[in-house]
């Protein structure tokens, strides 16, 4: 039975037991509603959700554990000899889940292999026919409890309030739960790598190529992993961004927010927000087909050697992403400056633009710093553009014409494909993973406690 | 600051005037008016900057869309070929069964190569024949099929039909291959031009609508790629998206805004809601990839994956948009519903959620419309594997239209430039299409209190 219709199934249930609640409810008030302490809707809404809520509970439990114990079930009766070698060992369970689901028959395996299979492929079935049985006699059995439980008294009103309390506090835990998921996934795999890499050689060393030979004489059969000049190429291109966005974004803010009349307003703001809204694959291939190109082609020109993958390309790019990014937060910051600074400065017979420059920049330059670190911190995430518009050498260069890779260009190409979770290549990914989220979540931290210092300074 | 400092000089100057002359300013003096010449020209100098700033920016945009318009349109026409295609019995149903099974089955490419050779009969060598299949897609035997499953008497007659063309004959036909450079710089070779300029001069070329685009999967070829393969996988993975975090947003909204005591809890919720908001997206991809594929051991590539990723990343948009939403709506309903005798939450379901709803749906729509756009995360999870199959579920493996657009871009063949861009116009009309539901909804349900 598939997860939709069994979901439909638990809904059906659900449905079924309101119904039945509320029968109950209205058969025991004798006509009367006055004689029950809640509306029958009450009564029904308290049955369907104790009819639900375990089986979805239930479902999810068995979610969590139901991959992990079935390997551990299969992994179990592999020989030893299997079980001592990781590389096998992962090939072994490759090859199991293929058979399993009747992929297997080109495969040439012992036939340890092929039994574990067929056991997979029984231990499946029987999981879910487990997870059906478990699921729909926990919504019935809420169901029963739940049904014998009503009274012309009892509460159900505040019972269903209650549960409805609960429910919405796990839902907001949700929000806790995802960054303590995210904080633990990314530390597990990284101390994993920092097991078999020095911490300090990840950080500080100036060499980068994860490439682990196949064979052990290949040169650099360790592989590389100073992660210094993917920290440089991704802050030449953010460099790059910020120089495009930062500029255009700030005087395009102060145009829209002092000089341009509404009829300008009403059409140029919504035109720069598109340019927020455009997918970031869209900006990549704007990046790689249309101004990679352009720049070779004119670099030449100028006698320049522009490589097909530069830095400039993929930050001249993000940086025209992020323009509306910077122009509308600092569009909030500078029109929160008190008004009477503006009339002051107006007074003394300055101009506009005096008063500008002169008066509101400077009162509204905290907010405005503010609002740069977190252009600076989405530049510093952002992966489509880099991924697809600046290389993969890890060149460690201030040149903007040379192709540089940075720490998200490396995640994705170290993840896409196959991947060995044992491997020190992998893991790091994850070990940057780290530092892009800490680096991200800090300048976040910073530029809205700057931010929000500043709003309380006019507040 | 010079033109404080002119400002000053200006004041400087009228002070010395004053002082010197012990009568009042003269404003009119040339040197005062000099200055004020030279501020408004700083003034005007300001102005421009700004106009210059936002005509780069609009500049971008227009660029943006004509480089992707102007690459892209030529991928909704296909070239088509006619050939005149001999329906062999003796190849398709030699015993005359009639069975669809033994007609499925035939060659019908071989058909098609027959009359590749019929029409070229001076082709005589192994190279230059396979050079002359070219022209044919390797997709138009399936088509041939179809059509005598359909109608079996065609079996044993002659038709003349369009066949769809192999990708390079495309490119030539639509003008990205240039036939008059070098010919070592090209794809196609100079006999293979001479053919194609053959069957024009016969009218046997001719662009159609390419209806194939919509309908079909991803391919290696592509003259038979297409985006619904995508379409769907990207509409299940949003449909599982939306599924989760719309009811939790939602209450978690309703929670923070109307319910939850200022405390600790409270405190930490907050600060992870506008935290996660910042992430970087392939953060979550990675959070998918050891928790979805390692720990709970889902399946790689299946649109619940996807679903579950982005919703997580959404997440966050949709609590913001209903907290603003749920805080627009006057405490004055609320104390009526309270005070006719309504409880908590009885007030927050009859009255502040189907007020606030136009609210939290439009940041929900626009919610999704960023979930749609994203490639990251989706990277992470396996979402990039080659698929043919149209997904019937979200179970089953699946690739979403920007990972598409990526997989596309990174093709080598010149004509998947077309294809991609052409997926990129999808994509943005699926946008345009629910950015402008969210702006009709909050124009036609906006509520001034």
């Amino acid at each position: 039975m598939s997860l939709s219709f069994l979901l439909l199934a638990v809904a059906a249930l659900c449905a079924l037991s309101f119904y039945f609640g509320r029968q109950r409810a209205v058969a025991l008030s004798g006509g009367r509603h006055s004689n029950l302490h809640s509306l029958p809707v009450h009564y029904g809404a308290y049955t369907a959700a104790w009819c639900g809520l375990p089986a979805l509970a239930l479902l999810l439990i068995w979610y969590m554990f139901q991959g992990s114990v079935i390997e551990a079930l299969i992994v179990s009766d592999l020989p030893q000899e299997i079980l001592d070698d990781s590389g096998r060992l992962s090939l072994a369970l490759n090859s199991i889940s293929l058979i399993a689901a009747g992929n297997g028959q080109h495969l040439t395996v012992e036939p340890e292999i092929v039994d574990a299979g067929r056991r997979l492929a029984n231990i499946q079935t029987i999981a879910n026919a487990a997870l059906v049985v478990v699921m729909l006699s926990g919504a019935v059995l809420g169901l029963s409890l739940s049904y014998r439980k009503i009274t012309a008294d009892m509460r159900a009103r505040n019972n269903i309030e209650r549960i409805a309390r609960y429910v919405m506090i796990a839902c907001s835990a949700i929000a806790i739960l995802s960054t303590v998921g995210i904080v633990f996934s990314l530390l597990f795999e990284a101390l994993h790598f920092f097991t078999k890499i020095n911490p300090l050689e990840f950080l500080f060393g100036l060499e980068w190529s994860p490439q682990t030979a196949i064979r052990a004489d290949q040169v650099a059969s360790e592989g590389a992993f100073g992660a210094i000049p993917l920290f440089v190429g991704t802050l030449l291109i953010t460099l790059i961004a910020m120089c495009v966005a930062v500029p255009i974004g700030l005087f395009s803010a102060i145009y829209m927010g002092e000089y341009a009349s509404p009829k300008f307003r009403a059409i140029a703001k919504p035109a720069l927000e598109i340019l927020a809204g455009v997918p970031t694959v869209v900006y990549g291939f704007f990046a790689a087909l249309t101004v990679a190109p352009f720049l070779r082609d004119n670099g030449a020109i100028l006698g320049l050697d522009v490589s097909s993958e530069s830095a400039l390309a993929a930050g001249l790019v993000m940086g025209i992403m992020i323009i509306p990014f910077v122009s509308s937060l600092s569009d909030d910051v500078m029109s929160q400056v008190p008004k009477s600074l503006r009339d002051g400065s107006y007074g003394l017979g300055a101009t506009k633009s005096e008063t500008i420059r002169n008066v509101i920049f400077p009162a509204a330059l905290p907010g405005i710093v503010g609002a740069v670190l977190l252009a600076v911190s989405r530049a510093i995430g952002e992966t489509m553009i880099v991924v697809m518009a600046a290389g993969l050498a890890a060149n460690m260069t201030a040149n903007p014409l040379q192709a540089v890779t940075t720490v998200t260009v490396q995640i994705v190409t170290l993840l896409v494909g196959d991947q060995e979770f044992d491997s020190a290549k992998t893991l790091s990914a994850f070990a940057l993973g780290l530092v892009l989220f800490l680096v991200t979540l800090g300048l976040n931290v910073f530029a809205l406690k700057v931010v929000q210092k500043y709003r309380e300074k006019y507040d | 600051m010079t033109d404080m400092a002119s400002l000053m000089e200006d004041r400087a100057a009228a002070k010395v005037i004053s002082d010197n002359l012990r009568k009042p300013v003269d404003w009119d003096s040339p040197k005062i008016a000099r200055n004020i010449k030279k501020r408004y020209a700083a003034e005007r100098r300001f102005k421009i900057y700004g106009l210059v700033a936002i005509g780069i920016a609009l500049l971008a945009l227009c660029m943006l869309a004509t480089s992707i318009g102007s690459k892209g349109y030529s991928a909704f026409y296909q070239t088509y070929v006619q050939l005149e295609v001999h329906f062999d019995p003796a190849v398709i149903d030699p015993d005359g069964t009639g069975d669809p099974a033994v007609i499925g089955r035939a060659n019908f490419d071989g058909l098609i190569k027959q009359s590749l050779r019929d029409r070229f009969p001076d082709v005589t060598s192994r190279s230059d024949k396979r050079d002359l299949y070219g022209i044919v897609s390797g997709g138009a035997s399936y088509d041939l099929r179809e059509r005598v499953l359909e109608n079996p008497s065609l079996i044993g007659q002659t038709r003349t039909i369009w066949l769809i063309s192999g990708d390079d004959f495309d490119m030539l036909n639509k003008g990205y291959i240039d036939p008059t450079v070098a010919e070592g710089d090209r794809r196609l070779n100079d006999q293979e031009v001479s053919w194609y300029n053959d069957l024009v001069e016969a009218g046997a070329v001719e662009k159609q609508f390419h209806t194939r685009f919509f309908t079909s999967g991803d391919s290696r070829e592509p003259e038979l790629a297409g985006i619904w393969g995508a379409a769907v996988g990207s509409f299940y993975t949003l449909l599982v998206t939306l599924a989760l975090s719309f009811p939790i947003g939602v209450l978690a909204a309703v929670y923070l805004e109307e319910f939850a005591p200022k405390n600790r809890f409270t405190q930490i919720v907050e600060v992870n809601i506008n935290n996660l908001a910042a992430v970087p997206s392939i953060v979550f991809g990675l959070l998918g990839l050891e928790v979805y594929l390692n720990v709970m051991h889902l399946p790689r590539s299946a649109p619940v994956v996807g679903g579950l990723t982005l919703a997580l990343m959404t997440l966050p948009t949709i609590i913001i948009a209903s907290r603003a939403a749920i805080k627009a709506v006057p405490p004055s309903i609320r104390q009526a519903a309270l005070g006719l005798g309504a409880s908590p939450v009885q007030t927050v379901t009859h009255h502040v959620l189907p007020l606030a709803m136009p609210g939290i749906l439009t940041g929900t729509i626009i919610g999704m419309a960023q979930a749609l756009g994203e490639t990251a995360p989706l990277l992470m999870i396996g979402m990039v594997a080659f698929i043919v199959d149209i997904p019937g579920g979200a179970l089953d493996p699946a690739t979403v239209l920007p990972v598409q657009i990526y997989l596309w871009a990174d093709s080598p063949e010149r004509a998947f430039v077309e294809k991609t861009s052409a997926a990129i116009m999808v994509l943005l009309a699926f946008l345009v299409l629910m950015n402008g539901l969210a702006v009709y909804l909050r124009k036609k349900f906006e509520r001034k209190w």
